[in-house]
């Protein structure tokens, strides 16, 4: 592809890189192409973190099967994160609970965080992506 | 200040691309300098040059067409998240095998790096969305 001609790393700068995933893996696409985003994002050497919450909490949920809907399961992939050096990730306690859901649901580990927590991690990024 | 701008919905469906576009308008006439204009998701349906609004509407995408090149704007599409949706250039014609190509003038296609280092250049990558 045309994609990555120029060189990853951005001239030796690095920055803090928050991803935020808000939506369920399916019915839209934003789940997948923003994990794209990650996975890409990763040959810049950036200090990356990523939030789960509100739907976007099932991305990670364990044992998903989507053979009867025709969708691709991308959700081994979040278990790759970890060779791509993203491992700062981390669910909203209230999004957790509201669902029902615990750490051991998850295909990856996670740091539980409240809003409050994630309020604060977010003042501290430079550039925040919100899918 | 530099702005890289990421618009993640498509055109008339979604007030995003409306307002990105009015965003990175005030900023140039500001004086503000925009790195990069990055479309994602269905952003990349601001891409394509055989949109064909009523006359008595808005043209978004040739309002971007205008705006990139009174200031030499970088607009670029998704390359795989055009692919999904249709939107090609004159290189991907021929690479995919296509028997025709929609990109609109003002833009290119590059890949994801692109976003990322619009993050990395700018002072402000503001995405625009859901």
């Amino acid at each position: 592809m045309a994609d990555e001609m120029m060189e990853p790393g951005g001239g030796g700068v690095t920055k803090k890189f928050l991803y935020v995933n808000r939506k369920a893996p399916y019915g839209t696409i934003y789940a997948l192409e923003s994990l794209e985003v990650v996975l890409i994002g990763a040959a810049f050497e950036q200090d990356v973190s990523m939030i789960f919450a509100d739907d976007g909490i099932y991305q990670l949920k364990k044992g998903q099967d989507t053979t009867a809907s025709d969708m691709k399961n991308f959700s081994p992939t979040y278990r790759a994160l970890e060779m791509y050096d993203v491992e700062k990730l981390y669910v909203e306690k209230e999004s957790m609970d509201a669902r029902g859901l615990t750490p051991d649901d998850l295909v990856v580990p996670v740091e539980v965080k409240t809003a409050a927590e994630l309020g604060d991690l977010m003042e501290n990024q430079d550039v925040i992506l919100s899918f | 200040m530099k702005f890289g701008i990421c618009i993640n919905e498509g055109p008339y469906t979604h007030q995003a691309s409306d307002t990105a576009y009015q965003f990175t308008k005030a900023a140039l006439e500001k004086g503000h300098e925009i790195f990069r204009v990055f479309f994602y998701h269905d952003g990349v349906n601001n891409g394509t040059r055989l949109t064909t609004p009523p006359q008595d509407e808005r043209h978004i995408v040739n309002r971007w067409t205008e705006l990139a090149e009174k200031h030499s704007l970088d607009l670029v599409v998704c390359v795989a998240a055009a692919q999904r949706r249709g939107i090609v250039d004159a290189d991907e014609q021929k690479r995919q095998g296509k028997d025709a190509n929609n990109l609109a003038p003002g833009f290119r296609i590059s890949g994801l790096g692109q976003l990322i280092e619009a993050g990395i250049q700018s002072d402000r990558l503001v995405v625009f969305g859901d």
